[in-house]
């Protein structure tokens, strides 16, 4: 009795002076000289355009994904063919790749000198430090999650009912609007809070191919780090806490949907 | 009107049900779903990421070797390694024992300790190394300043490979039989002799998987580390740091080398998770 309690101690020490006590002290230095400062980091039009920049990129990536994800599972789960281990595979990769290889990657085949970039570049066509550049960097790194929660549920629920209304008469869009979408939405869901907070949170990849460039392309996590490099502690924190707060939800929302008891 | 905007009687009329034979499965526009995840999938990960392995080589073998060997490319590299198996170590053992205390343990505030597991996950690399600033940097309220060393790496890979160990365990530990240790323990053995022998080897493939997954996050990680650590080459820059610096300074040939050798070495470890996890798959069946 007497090591469990002890073994108790050990997890929650650890797990306190880890996570608990450097997210509380970020909390308390974001408000050590009260509300006003922090409402004003808010106000400040570089953190605004960096909030709106970040959001529009999330609405570009998010819903790609989540329909590339949906389809994936589709085809991995529902269908045989050639190559289908290599492009499962395939889909894992982002999960081992390091976020400056990905904007490296970027940097190779869309910056200006590359080949594509360079005739992308004469027909007006800027990627590399814009947005959309940046776009990509995200649809990258969060190109698994959707995939990943749908499979799993696919494979569980089966082909019965699908085939019950295809005998009934019903074309393959009704069969997916009216049976398998239904079917599959918490593993969705799952799998769209997953994309959406890696969305919102990237810094490396897009950091890499944003060029940094303040008050253009620079987004939430870019702006924490400009902040803090301008020793403007108060701006660093607020956008952080910001962003830790959607990190809250996230969370929250995990823990609602999570019914399978795994991640 | 349906809720898909079909009249309702209209569909059946529209698609004879009898020309599908009734064993296959359902599908959108075959094969062209194939296709076009095939295709999104190449052009997003597989054209960037082989135009980076076509690049590093792009002045020959000896140019990747050299970029590859430098001094400082090197320090980097055995660091993020170094720093990397030892995270992966901390893991091991933290990780099984949290996972350990969520399953078997009962306390007030457990659901709150489970849910917090997660936060790494959630929370964005950059923002992980700031809150670690407030605690553990120069104006740490508690007089421990670790930044600007090697520790400060460490503790940054900690917080955002925590959940890996602790995930992979956790539903094994669920699933398992208490009866053989309930068996050991009538037959004398004590708690720990029990979890050494009964419990551990049960969990050792999910150990070794949340490790696996962890090392390859560490190695790569960025975000977390460049505030924390001061980027002191030879002392405190990472292998991410330095292809970053690469990138900058437009040596993109010599980035692309030292991530070829990140490729390499955190693909190899993925691969070898999958096929153990696929022989254990076939094993239980």
């Amino acid at each position: 009795m007497t090591s469990k309690i002890a073994l108790r101690g050990v997890a929650v020490l650890y797990l306190g002076l880890l996570l608990l006590a450097p997210v509380a002290m970020m909390l308390i230095t974001t408000f050590a000289g009260g509300v006003g400062p922090v409402l004003d980091a808010l106000t400040r039009p570089a953190f605004m355009h960096a909030l709106k920049l970040t959001l529009i990129i999330a609405l570009i990536a998010v819903p790609l994904n989540t329909v590339f994800g949906i389809l994936f599972a589709l085809a991995v789960v529902r269908r045989e063919f050639k190559g289908k281990a290599l492009l499962t595979a395939l889909l894992d990769l982002p999960l081992g790749v390091s976020p400056v290889v990905v904007g490296l990657a970027l940097v190779i085949v869309y910056g200006r000198r590359g080949e594509f970039g360079g005739w992308l570049a004469d027909h007006g066509i800027r990627v590399i430090f814009a947005t959309p550049g940046m776009v990509l960097a995200t649809i990258f790194v969060c190109i698994p999650f959707v995939a990943r929660e749908v499979i799993p549920v696919l494979r569980e629920i089966g082909t019965e009912q699908e085939q019950a209304a295809r005998t009934l008469g019903a074309t393959d869009w009704q069969i997916f609007w009216m049976i398998t979408l239904p079917a599959i939405r918490v593993g969705v869901a799952f799998g769209v809070v997953l994309t959406m907070a890696r969305a919102l949170g990237e810094y490396g990849a897009v950091a890499i191919v944003s060029g940094k460039l303040s008050g253009r392309t620079e987004t939430l996590t870019i702006h924490v780090e400009e902040r803090f490099l301008a020793f403007d502690m108060v701006g660093a924190y607020t956008a952080s806490l910001v962003l830790a707060l959607l990190a809250l939800a996230t969370l929250f929302l995990m823990q609602r949907l999570k019914p399978r008891g795994s991640h | 009107m349906s809720a898909t905007g079909y009249p309702v009687g209209a569909a059946p009329a529209a698609s004879p049900p009898s020309t599908t034979p009734a064993s296959r499965g359902f599908s959108v526009g075959t094969p062209l779903t194939v296709g076009v995840v095939t295709a999104y999938l190449s052009v997003i990960v597989l054209i960037p990421l082989a135009a980076v392995v076509f690049r590093s080589t792009s002045e020959g073998w000896d140019g990747f070797w050299a970029s590859v060997t430098t001094p400082q490319a090197l320090a980097a590299l055995r660091l993020s390694l170094g720093a990397s198996l030892l995270v992966s170590l901390i893991n091991a053992v933290f990780g099984t024992l949290i996972a350990w205390v969520l399953v078997r343990d009962e306390f007030p505030g457990k659901d709150f300790m489970s849910a917090l597991i997660d936060l790494p996950f959630a929370l964005p690399t950059i923002v992980a190394g700031l809150t670690l600033i407030a605690m553990y940097g120069v104006r740490s309220p508690v007089g421990i300043n670790i930044a600007y060393t090697v520790v400060a790496v460490v503790l940054a890979l900690l917080f955002v490979t925590l959940p890996f160990v602790v995930r992979a365990v956790q539903p094994v530990l669920v699933e398992m039989d208490k009866e053989m240790e309930q068996a050991a323990k009538a037959l004398g053995a004590s708690g720990w002799t029990t979890f050494r022998l009964i419990v551990l080897p049960n969990l050792t493939p999910a150990i070794l998987a949340g490790i696996g997954l962890g090392f390859a996050r560490a190695i790569g990680e960025f975000g977390s580390v460049v505030l924390i650590s001061g980027n002191i080459p030879f002392e405190t820059e990472v292998a991410a740091v330095r292809i970053y610096s690469q990138v900058e300074n437009d040596n993109i040939t010599a980035a692309s080398a030292i991530a070829v050798v990140l490729l390499a070495i955190s693909l190899s470890v993925l691969l070898i998770i999958s096929i153990f996890e696929r022989r254990s798959r076939k094993h239980d069946q």
